[in-house]
């Protein structure tokens, strides 16, 4: 279980004016959230914090009942490499890597045997439809197969949560469908716990739940119930 | 614990980034191993140069408990039956050493007068082996006919160097130079013992003193001590007993001594070599820096990864570490390479002479090998330690977003830190040399350098704020982005700073001195004509008839006699060069301190003057006494000037001509200045000189000539200077392009917006070049400011303090003039070349790519 309590953020060297507070949020393994809001409001720090690539001014977050806001930050990187997965906007795919070695990263940052990681990236890569493509370079790829390929590098390592940055942002409609099909598909199967930050209303609504982030704190969306079925959702 | 998981990370991410920027690498791989093949290659040099001199010199020592050693001129041997008879002493063997002139010849040969029913029991290796050409003897080498054979007059024994050397077998006549006479020697034998480095010959000292005219005289004295004798005490005790002049050493006092000489040296090719690895250890720096901020948006997501802060440290240290080693294995071989290739070409002697005649086998050295090649690698992983912190601080949830690049190059202006380690840098060029080396003048050297870069970020600012009143859009922009992000003129400027620096400097420091030394041979060398019978070692002279001959030839109006002696002093460790010729009555000396004519009271003591060195290293001043030992007796003399001299590094001192004459008898003379009369034709003189005196026993020159040979062994003897010096400014020029095009590259998104604003390809490009001459011209100006004072601490602190010598500034500004215009230009250009690959990539899809 990932629990956040009251998680609190302000603005850098500012000590009254919060980015947002009293963030709550409990979810189970193979849950799966959307967060959404405005521009500005602070989701993809709520990820970096999340994932303690910031530090929280307040609050707790507890993952297997860990309290992740008490450890340090090495300590945090180590558990980042065992417990969570990360998928980009911009993909952040390393260019001088093969699809399967850039796969492999999170495995060789886990000690793997090399020829281990390798044959575990090659089943991801035919998990995500790229199996065939696996010593391709990322320069050859479309944005919805570099995706993909993130997606595969982000569920690799079986991590407890796999945090997504807006992942369908620099992809036309089309090709979001589908990856967000794959997306939500994976992490599903591996009974991860999915957070997805997005401003698009068709790539939230294929979450579980769909949460609004505000300065105080995360509100169930309130159009979430009267809105349409992802399907019949033309434009955001 | 987690070391082992770093291993495909390191390899494929670090360690292969290397390979993606393989311009950049090379670049910094052969600084490096530039840097450690020529440091390495100076002291491998000399480390078989100095190992072979000290053989030659253990070897003539043999088993010698102690020596006793005089002046050139030698002294009675009637010490030696004194010291022969005393209880201490177990056994001595006299020597005479002889550097025998050969007539046309350019070499000359050492030569030993050995007693050789002495010589077997204290040095065995000088021991002569008769070879007949005819009846050979092979069987038994030491038979008594053979003994006897050694004894003739005439019979000359070689090593087996010299016979190389010369071409001369068992049986072949050799001319010696007596004076202006030609003496025949005949090639008697070998002298085995003496190994194949070293080029001497023996003969039998009586028949030496005949031959040489050097009747009842002694060079050395080895003496082996009776057995339980402290050779502390008995060395304190004789020493009372000598003459004056003449000193009792132990081997290792000897060759201490002859090895002292080349160590200033030494130690500064050894700097100069420093300082190009401390270059590449800057391209490693400036290389890693840009590569940092290239990958800051990689390194940031790898740290999303779970890579923590200590592995991508790690993993940059490598890739430093990585260059360090395999330039410092390039180097190492390139050191063996130029040195074996040295060996056959030159022989030991790296251009100053120190170690002529000397052919050492080339060696391994492991020791020394390790040694430069760990350097290397430090210098690798020192360039890679400030851009290892600088990535490693980042925060990864800013460097995932775009647009941080400017981060890095937000540089704060350090004036504390930079005035701090100038005026460090001034205190401690003041401190005296530690054991003859000046270590304080090279850590001024380094701080003057470091303070300057460290005064970049500070500067550049304040240097754009000059431009205000232009207002072209792109001077504006280059002008913006410079004072904002002054941290880029640091990387990018600091290595045109420290080559100009240098460059400057040396410059500097040469023109100085070779302008010094220019001036001082013409005050040397006033007269119209210079005569000498052999060079002042060896062992032609002319006498005072020959002198009067060239006197009474027609076309001469007056003569100037020179002897040259050297003498050991007893303040002094080392023997000083002793000069006597006349000085009073305005013969030109380049003084720096005193006159050439004292006034001289009736109960004055006799004036000598003396050279910087013998100043500096005995602390003596006008005025103060000094006594010299001529003839086994001490005189006193008062110091009359300090004059420069940038022959003798150990000093000299000039006395009259007269006074050396009447203290010692000896009229001999070495070099003769003839002042011709007005109208008179050199060459006739010239050539009415070698008819009286004979063709091949004497030289003649005229002083332009002297002059030109002088300088041309200056111009070579600062070779491996300039050499090295070209090197490091090439590579830093090198490293300014490499710089500039991976600041161009790394800024791609900039110049795409800047075209999505409306400037043209070509102005963009301008825009990159006119930032390259700005920061180049800032970085240059410091330069040369930081290079003048570099130089002033070289001339007055450095060469001061390691070879005595004081020499006047000089500056080449036409030189520095067209230097700086160059580099700006060029970093301009290269800049601009750089920037055309970045430009090349589309506009909209290097923005985009970010989105």
């Amino acid at each position: 279980m990932l629990y956040v309590e009251n998680l609190c953020k302000r603005f850098d060297g500012t000590f009254d004016q919060p980015l947002f507070e009293l963030v709550s949020l409990a979810l189970a393994p193979g849950e799966t959230v959307a967060i959404m809001g405005e521009s500005g409001v602070g989701k993809s720090t709520l990820l970096n914090c999340l994932a303690g690539l910031e530090p929280v001014d307040g609050g707790r977050i507890r993952l297997h009942d860990q309290d992740l806001t008490r450890l340090g930050e090495d300590a945090f990187a180590l558990l980042r490499r065992r417990a969570f997965g990360f998928v980009f906007q911009a993909f952040h795919l390393l260019p001088h890597l093969t699809l399967a070695q850039n796969v492999a990263v999170p495995l060789w940052l886990l000690d793997q045997d090399e020829a281990l990681a390798d044959r575990r990236a090659r089943t991801m890569l035919q998990q995500v439809g790229l199996g065939a493509r696996a010593d391709d370079w990322p320069r050859h790829l479309s944005g919805g197969e570099m995706q993909r390929v993130a997606i595969a590098r982000a569920l690799v390592h079986e991590p407890a949560v796999v945090l997504c940055d807006e992942p369908t942002g620099n992809l036309d409609p089309e090709r979001a469908t589908g990856v967000l099909d794959l997306l939500f598909a994976r992490i599903r199967s591996a009974g991860a716990i999915g957070i997805l930050v997005t401003h698009s209303r068709v790539a939230a609504a294929r979450a579980d739940r769909i949460l609004r982030l505000t300065r105080h704190g995360l509100v169930a969306d309130p159009s979430a119930d009267e809105a349409p079925r992802p399907v019949a959702a033309a434009q955001e | 614990m987690n070391r082992p998981h770093i291993d495909p990370v390191l390899r494929h991410l670090f360690i292969a980034s290397l390979w993606r920027r393989r311009l950049a690498t090379t670049l910094s791989l052969i600084a490096i191993a530039l840097g450690v093949a020529l440091g390495l290659a100076v002291q491998l040099i000399h480390a078989a140069a100095i190992d072979e001199f000290g053989r030659g010199l253990r070897l003539l020592s043999g088993e010698a408990d102690l020596q006793v050693v005089g002046p050139r001129s030698g002294f009675d041997d009637r010490l030696y039956l004194e010291l022969a008879q005393r209880p201490e002493i177990a056994e001595a063997s006299p020597l005479l050493d002889i550097e025998a002139r050969l007539p046309g010849r350019d070499e000359t040969l050492r030569i030993f007068g050995i007693d050789l029913f002495r010589v077997g029991a204290v040095t065995p290796p000088l021991i002569p082996v008769a070879e007949t050409p005819f009846e050979t003897d092979a069987d038994d080498p030491a038979a008594p006919t053979d003994r006897l054979a050694a004894l003739r007059p005439d019979a000359l024994f070689l090593s087996p160097a010299a016979a190389t050397r010369l071409g001369l077998a068992v049986g072949d006549e050799l001319l010696v130079q007596v004076g202006l006479h030609e003496k025949p020697l005949r090639i008697a034998g070998a002298v085995p013992g003496a190994g194949v480095g070293q080029a001497l010959a023996v003969m039998d000292i009586g028949a030496a003193q005949q031959l040489f005219d050097r009747i009842d005289r002694l060079t050395r004295v080895d003496l082996r001590l009776a057995a339980g004798v402290d050779r502390d005490l008995a060395q304190r005790r004789l020493a009372d007993k000598l003459p004056a002049g003449v000193s009792l050493l132990t081997p290792r006092e000897a060759e201490s001594e002859a090895l002292g000489v080349s160590r200033a040296y030494r130690v500064n090719l050894t700097m100069l070599a420093v300082i190009a690895l401390v270059t590449g250890g800057f391209l490693v720096f400036s290389a890693q820096l840009l590569a940092v901020v290239r990958r800051r948006q990689e390194f940031a997501f790898l740290r999303a990864l779970g890579l923590d802060r200590r592995g991508l440290a790690r993993g940059l240290l490598a890739e430093g570490a990585m260059l360090g080693l395999i330039g410092g294995l390039i180097g190492v071989a390139l050191a063996h390479l130029l040195t074996a290739l040295a060996f056959r070409i030159i022989g030991g002697d790296l251009g100053a002479g120190f170690f002529q005649g000397v052919a050492p086998p080339w060696r391994p050295e492991p020791e020394l090998s390790l040694l430069y090649l760990g350097l290397g690698l430090l210098a690798g992983l020192a360039g890679a330690w400030l851009p290892a912190r600088e990535a490693a601080r980042m925060v990864p949830a800013r460097g995932l977003r775009a647009g941080d690049e400017a981060e890095v190059y937000r540089a704060r202006p350090r004036w504390g830190a930079a005035l701090a380690a100038l005026g460090l840098a001034a205190a401690l060029s003041l401190l005296p040399p530690v054991d003859g080396l000046p270590i304080f003048g090279y850590l001024a050297v380094a701080l003057i350098l470091a303070g300057s870069v460290l005064a970049l970020p500070g500067a550049t600012p304040w240097a754009m704020r000059l431009l205000k009143r232009r207002r072209t859009t792109l001077v504006r922009l280059a002008r913006a982005r410079l004072a904002a992000a002054p941290g880029q003129a640091v990387v990018a400027g600091a290595g045109v700073l420290a080559s100009v620096a240098l460059a400057v400097a040396m410059a500097i420091m040469v023109a100085s001195f070779r302008d010094s030394v220019d001036d001082w041979l013409s005050q040397m060398l006033p007269a119209d004509l210079y005569l000498r019978a052999s060079s002042s070692v060896a062992s032609g002279y002319l006498d005072l008839n020959a002198v009067d001959r060239v006197t009474a030839l027609p076309g001469v109006a007056s003569v100037r006699p020179v002897r040259f002696e050297t003498v050991r002093l007893d303040a002094a460790r080392e023997s000083v060069a002793l000069i006597a010729r006349p000085v009073l009555g305005g013969h030109s000396l380049p003084l720096v301190a005193g006159s050439l004519t004292p006034v001289l009271g009736p109960d004055a003591l006799r004036p000598a003057w003396i050279s910087e060195a013998m100043a500096d290293r005995l602390r003596l001043g006008v005025g103060d006494r000094l006594e010299v030992p001529l003839a086994e007796r001490r005189y006193a003399f008062e110091v009359a000037g300090i004059w420069r001299d940038y022959a003798r590094q150990y000093g000299a001192v000039v006395i009259e001509l007269d006074d050396f004459r009447a203290l010692t008898d000896d009229f001999r003379t070495n070099d003769l200045g003839v002042f011709l009369a007005p109208g008179t034709d050199p060459e006739i003189v010239m050539a009415a000189i070698r008819v009286a005196l004979g063709e091949r026993v004497s030289e003649i020159a005229e002083p332009g000539a002297i002059r030109a040979l002088i300088l041309e062994v200056f111009d070579r003897t600062f070779l491996v200077t300039y050499l090295m010096l070209i090197v490091a400014v090439l590579i830093g020029l090198f490293g300014v392009g490499t710089t500039f095009a991976a600041l161009a590259a790394s800024r791609r998104r900039e110049f795409g917006i800047l075209r999505h604003l409306g400037l043209r390809r070509r102005q963009v490009g301008t825009l990159i070049a006119l930032e390259a001459a700005l920061t180049a011209a800032v970085g240059v100006a410091i330069g040369l400011a930081a290079g003048g004072a570099i130089a002033i601490v070289l001339i007055e602190v450095v060469n001061r303090q390691s070879f005595h010598w004081s020499m006047d500034l000089q500056l080449p500004a036409g030189l520095l003039v067209i230097f700086s215009i160059t580099l700006v230009t060029l970093a301009a250009f290269s800049a601009r070349l750089a920037g055309r690959q970045a430009m090349r990539q589309d506009a909209v899809l290097a923005v985009r790519e970010d989105w």
